[in-house]
């Protein structure tokens, strides 16, 4: 089980007497992505950002490579290698594309508190901004401001400043919440090509996307996990099917 | 296109034309035209926490009085003082206490870094104004200019007006290019990520406290700068260029100017100098002169309603219509 490039150990957040992430532990691995699903309120999101550093916790361990990053600033965290994207679309609206992914791609540069010398004037932070446009399939927007994009686009946008930033595990938060059918189906693709060499970790509602992608799911139910394992696995677990009530049918789907 | 050439010359212009008035006038109005140059650097050091960094201070005066005081404390009584070393320590000295009260203020965010900014120049005020250190209430005089020489030749001798005028200029177009490169740099960008979305730079990998204070830092400086010269035109300080009215003065100048354009603050410096002292004039205004702040306040209530981009916005607005055509 040591092959896990991220894993959390007894993970558990309180704010004052609620407990909203509790003892969570599971692994994520290169070449896997790992599927976070669960009602509303079940500290799906908490839990994403324990991991990325967003929030402290309360207790327990979050191991990336072998090293405690529990606590660990947000900043320093994505520096290690940890990128995630945001549920309520989280991007820099008056500037372009190209500047959003630009920046994102900067904060991997060491010489980016160089302050005489132009920045677009460093070929590999372009070349990354770009690519990372190319992968999100954004690069026909690439001169449009963040703010004239459509929803679908700017969650696209979303994925690519996660990209540019190069991670290994990548955090994505509901990528596909308000996307119509045929972005979402694009999102699927995008995701299933960035399993081979990254760790995913996926929150999503989206039944369909969640049995295309998931090698692992985790049904997460008042903060606690309540099952974690293979789809097939959870799909057919007795507590899982209790717990999800109207959802039982939309499981077995 | 051939406006966008035409804004990138103007300020070359704007400077060469400003470097013929002394053939003008060489007394009253250049010493005037002086004291706005003087202020735009203040401005602009501001604006680069207000308007690039979304930092906004109400203590910058702190810095821009810290450096009068700096200078007028290493110039002995009466003799003359060389500006190779006492410019550089008077900045010098600003930047230290910008780093440090940085350190602290930039833990706070919103409306606690407005209040947390002024109570450090409170501070500093009162540290002036209750204590002998610079003279208490009625402050110090520096009774002689800077000198800027080596050795035995005088580079530029300070008591000449025209001089110390294109020294002043010099230095405010110095500061605006150094900004300008500045804010084009990757560094800058940064800042600019900063003020428009800081939690999501964090979230990129930027550490952001580092970046926040690199420009505390610098604004301080270029505050310390135009404080430095300010001092040297008036021959004297007292703590009344630490106050709280001079924070605001040089936050009405960015904000009348125009946030977040840099030019937009040089223009801001030149409509607050020239209208306060159009306002406070008796010949014009005869007892309406005295309350010159509140026909200032009006002006400034009006801009802020009608032209929320500040002056600056009005030239971006004839501008805009051009540019969007040579888009399609």
């Amino acid at each position: 089980m040591n092959d896990a490039i991220l894993s959390t150990r007894a993970l558990t957040k309180r704010f004052g007497g609620l407990v909203a992430v509790s003892d969570v532990s599971l692994d994520l691995h290169v070449g896997e992505v790992h599927v976070v699903i669960g009602p509303n309120g079940a500290g799906k999101s908490t839990l994403t950002n324990l991991l990325s550093g967003d929030l402290p916790p309360s207790s327990g361990q979050v191991m990336f490579e072998g090293r405690d990053i529990a606590g660990c600033s947000s900043d320093h965290i994505s520096r290690l290698g940890i990128g995630r994207s945001y549920q309520k679309t989280n991007i820099f609206l008056p500037f372009t594309v190209f500047e959003n992914c630009r920046l994102a791609a900067q904060s991997r540069t060491p010489h980016a508190m160089r302050v005489f010398h132009r920045a677009e004037g460093y070929a590999e932070v372009n070349r990354r901004a770009e690519e990372a446009m190319e992968a999100a399939g954004l690069t026909h927007r690439s001169g449009r401001v963040a703010a004239t994009l459509s929803h679908g686009e700017q969650r696209q946008l979303e994925i690519a400043m996660c990209l540019a930033t190069q991670p290994r595990v990548l955090l994505l938060d509901e990528p596909l919440a308000g996307m119509g059918p045929h972005e979402s189906q694009r999102m699927v693709e995008l995701i299933k090509k960035l399993t081979a060499d990254h760790a995913i970790m996926l929150i999503e509602h989206d039944m369909d996307a969640v049995f295309a992608l998931a090698h692992r799911l985790t049904v997460m139910v008042n903060g606690e996990v309540l099952e974690s394992g293979t789809p097939e696995a959870v799909r057919s677990s007795p507590a899982v099917q209790a717990a999800y009530l109207g959802g039982e049918e939309m499981l077995h789907e | 296109m051939k406006s966008s050439r035409l804004a990138s010359f103007l300020p070359y212009l704007a400077v060469g034309l400003l470097a013929l008035f002394p053939l003008v006038d060489t007394s009253f109005y250049l010493q005037l035209l002086t004291k706005v140059l003087i202020m735009a650097i203040f401005a602009m050091s501001l604006d680069l926490l207000v308007g690039y960094t979304g930092l906004v201070s109400f203590g910058h005066a702190a810095y821009f009085g810290l450096a009068g005081y700096a200078l007028a404390l290493m110039a002995p009584k009466y003799e003359t003082v060389s500006l190779w070393w006492t410019l550089p320590a008077s900045i010098g000295v600003c930047a230290l206490f910008a780093l440090i009260t940085g350190m602290l203020v930039l833990r706070t965010r919103g409306i606690y870094f407005i209040m947390v900014t002024l109570a450090f120049a409170q501070m500093l005020f009162f540290v002036f104004h209750d204590t002998k250190l610079g003279g208490g209430s009625d402050g110090v005089y520096i009774y002689a200019k800077p000198t800027m020489q080596f050795g035995e030749t005088v580079l530029l001798n300070l008591e000449k007006l025209e001089n110390f005028y294109w020294l002043v200029l010099v230095l405010a177009a110095g500061s605006y290019l150094l900004l300008r490169r500045i804010l084009g740099s990757s560094f800058g960008r940064a800042l600019l990520g900063i003020k428009v979305n800081e939690h999501r730079m964090r979230a990129l990998g930027f550490p952001v406290f580092k970046y926040q204070l690199a420009s505390f830092t610098l604004a301080g400086s270029l505050a310390g700068l135009s404080g430095y010269m300010a001092a040297v035109q008036y021959g004297f300080v007292n703590p009344e260029i630490l106050s709280w009215h001079q924070s605001g003065a040089v936050l009405m100048m960015v904000i009348l100017g125009g946030m977040g354009t840099l030019y937009g603050s040089v223009v801001g410096a030149f409509a607050f100098v020239l209208l306060q002292e159009v306002l406070s004039n008796q010949a014009w205004f005869g007892i309406a002169a005295k309350h010159w702040q509140l026909a200032m306040g009006i002006f400034i209530m009006l801009v802020a309603l009608y032209m929320p981009q500040g002056l600056a916005g009005l030239a971006q607005k004839f501008r805009k219509p051009q540019q969007e055509s040579a888009d399609e």
